[in-house]
């Protein structure tokens, strides 16, 4: 808090004397690969070039797992940051009931979001009591089947158009010493379970799932070919070609040293970053070629409320860039480089690549709520928790599986 | 009449004793004061404080209800906690003995007047101003299958040659040991070297004139000589496993799969990264238990004779 002010107003004494009034504001985010750095830079830029507002950049490291708790403490602790970035999602339902986030309403009134938002769906996590504190801005989804061209074109054979041909095609790339699921160890994991429910159970046990949380779903018909999926997966995978990071495995696509991998949109973004076109170097497939909608998670800004004392300029800011994130330029800007859908349905995507524009028909199908969205953080660690295990350990049997994901299902909130 | 002066004489003295409480050594007393406050409220209020909350049902601040052992109960019943505890007490038992009996040996070695003495007391602790992450991410280069050690030697037409621990569930806790007794067995030798020197020359003598040989006075005059070392260099040991957690955050983020978790990771993961606080506090209450179950008897064993004994 302190920190805050004093830097608040040594930003105020050194705008008094000019002209100009601006003010400095800390923006923090976990968006720290190469193609993410990219896109929040756009952010920096529309928003210094059209408010004249300086844009401090506050990257964290260790995305969900390692920069959430990080900005959760700094706004609990008494020191909130200006603006910062967080999941859609539940994450920060106990700060915004406990009154540490700015209210947006008026804004959002004014700029009457709700005619523009792709989805209303995507409003919920930030509405409370019928105010909204937060504006998401951007759509990512975890429904994609990436394929390395490269893996297929040595194998000879056509890259596949959905999750079951992929499948058939294991045994040929096992022989030409491809690994046929590239993997990084730790949370990618967590979404592919997620990604198995929508492609190959259907939307409707999604819903079932992640909205009604019923568990007779999960001891169902459909969810057992998801957990029989899920350990096909896992007799391809082994921990000695796991790589560190998620970046590694768009470069084993590339290369055409790894087959296919199940990750978030974000992948793109790496992808492009290293040079690979989508069509050329690598296929997607949304929903893994068989759903037509997609879970829809992302990203949202939240304001903090700032402490007592703070220059009314650096509110000001904070009103200015909430109005510019969701604003039609930065929109476009920011979601081009990103590889994420963005949040209006009004902009003109053709230049959107092959990938996004196979997405953008699919969001008009509604979105499907994801785990982030409908499940409390404490039962998304719990699934990713046994999802890890499971994935290692070849002695949890399917029903195992399925027996604890029912009881992870039945106690979440 | 005697009984009266005498119980006269014991309330005077009681009395005595309370105002000497205050008054004798005030300077000192006063010294200690913020010392003890500090104990108070940061290390037992704060202690009490994360017992209360682990019965509660609170999750990303502490404002739940009363849940009774509702926390535990869920704690036990997860395969993660319970991989964790047995994780933690085979490297507790492994790490422990072989720091100790390494780092004795080493000491013993070193104790030999051999040459450039300090040279290599130096290198052995060298490990030791290593972060445990630094160690951690040196080791996870070093044994990664494809780049490290096994990758190295199959290119150099070792085609036989497995060391494959940080990939193989059930031998990722050795990795993480090799990892942790190269970091801190100097350290104990160090701590050894400095008992051993600190043993009378005269006892030696004593023991060369008795015709011991060398070994039998190492280990059964000398050792027990260095009880008060070895105190120290348990209780150095012991702390530093029980709070294992950024060697295995370094080097295998508890992978793979669950296999290399540790409780410290457990209560890291649930109370900041899962919001559940409740849960991460019933995990570190438990981590405390295990303390307190190793700590009362130890000094119970060391300070409750002490009067008999001095």
């Amino acid at each position: 808090m302190k920190r805050f002010a004093v830097a608040a107003s040594v930003a105020a004494a050194l705008m008094s004397t000019t002209a100009v009034s601006a003010a400095n504001l800390e923006v923090t985010h976990w968006w720290t690969s190469a193609g993410e750095a990219a896109a929040v830079a756009e952010f920096a830029r529309v928003f210094e070039e059209e408010t004249g507002h300086t844009w401090v950049d506050g990257a964290l490291a260790g995305s969900g797992t390692g920069a959430n708790p990080v900005i959760i403490s700094r706004i609990i602790g008494g020191n909130p940051m200006g603006a910062t970035q967080m999941n859609t999602g539940r994450d920060a339902e106990e700060l915004i009931q406990a009154g540490l986030m700015r209210d947006l309403t008026d804004i959002a009134d004014e700029m009457g979001i709700r005619d523009f938002y792709v989805d209303e769906s995507l409003l919920e996590p930030c509405t409370y009591e019928g105010r909204i504190y937060c504006f998401p801005v951007n759509i990512h989804s975890w429904d994609w089947l990436w394929l390395s061209t490269a893996a297929y074109e040595e194998i000879g054979e056509p890259v596949p158009t959905n999750w079951d041909e992929y499948v058939a095609s294991w045994p040929a790339l096992q022989d030409a010493g491809i690994l046929p699921f590239g993997l990084a160890t730790g949370w990618p994991i967590s979404g592919v379970p997620g990604v198995l429910m929508a492609g190959i159970g259907g939307s409707d046990l999604v819903l079932a799932i992640n909205r009604d949380k019923d568990v007779e779903a999960v001891r169902g018909e459909d969810f057992r070919r998801v957990a029989e999926a899920l350990d096909a997966l896992r007799s391809v995978v082994s921990p000695d070609m796991m790589v560190p990071a998620f970046g590694d495995v768009g470069n084993q696509l590339l290369e055409g040293t790894a087959a296919g991998n199940i990750h978030g949109d974000w992948l793109q973004g790496d992808l492009q970053i290293a040079g690979g076109v989508p069509g050329e170097d690598y296929e997607c497939l949304p929903g893994l070629g068989l759903n037509d909608q997609l879970t829809g998670g992302g990203d949202s800004f939240y304001f903090p409320v700032l402490p007592d004392g703070t220059d009314p300029e650096v509110i000001e800011a904070q009103t200015e860039l909430a109005r510019l994130l969701i604003s039609p330029d930065a929109q476009l800007a920011f979601n081009l480089v990103k590889g994420s859908m963005p949040i209006r349905t009004d902009i003109d995507l053709s230049s959107a690549n092959a990938c996004m524009q196979k997405a953008i028909p699919l969001l008009d199908n509604g979105l499907l709520p994801s785990g982030d969205f409908s499940l409390s953080s404490d039962t998304q660690q719990q699934l990713q928790d046994l999802s890890i295990e499971f994935i290692d350990n070849d002695n949890i049997s399917v029903d195992d599986y399925i027996e604890r994901y029912a009881s992870i299902i039945e106690s979440a909130d | 009449m005697t009984d009266a002066s005498a119980s006269e004489r014991q309330e005077s003295g009681t009395a005595r004793y309370v105002r000497q409480l205050f008054t004798r050594n005030i300077s000192a007393k006063i010294a200690a004061t913020p010392m003890i406050v500090t104990v108070l409220v940061i290390f037992i209020g704060c202690t009490l404080w994360t017992i209360y909350y682990s019965f509660t049902n609170s999750r990303l601040l502490p404002t739940g209800t009363f849940v009774g052992l509702d926390q535990y109960t869920r704690l036990f019943g997860t395969s993660r906690w319970n991989v964790s505890v047995w994780n933690l007490i085979w490297y507790g038992v492994f790490s422990l003995s072989f720091t100790l009996v390494i780092g004795f040996l080493l000491a013993v070695l070193m104790d030999q007047k051999i040459r450039f003495e300090s040279a290599f007391r130096t290198i052995m602790l060298y490990p030791f101003a290593l972060s445990f992450i630094v160690t951690g991410l040196v080791w996870q280069w070093i044994m990664n299958p494809t780049l490290g050690l096994q990758g190295t030697m199959r290119n150099l037409g070792f085609d036989w040659f497995t060391f494959d621990w940080i990939a193989r569930s059930d031998m990722v806790i050795y990795a993480l040991l090799i990892a942790g007794l190269w970091q801190g067995t100097g350290f104990m030798m160090v701590l050894m070297l400095a008992g051993l020197r600190g043993v009378d020359e005269e006892i030696w003598k004593a023991s060369r004139v008795d015709g011991i040989p060398t070994w039998r006075t190492y280990l059964f005059i000398v050792l027990p000589m260095m009880r008060g070392v070895l105190v120290t260099a348990v209780v150095l040991a012991g702390s530093g496993i029980v709070r294992l957690y950024d060697l295995v955050v370094a080097l295998t983020r508890g992978g793979p799969g669950i296999s290399s978790e540790v409780p410290a990771k457990y209560v890291y993961d649930y109370m900041f990264t899962a919001g559940n606080i409740g849960q991460g506090l019933a995990a570190s209450t438990m981590m405390l238990l295990t303390v307190m179950i190793i700590i009362i008897p130890w000094a119970y064993l060391e300070f409750g004779g002490r009067g008999k004994k001095s």
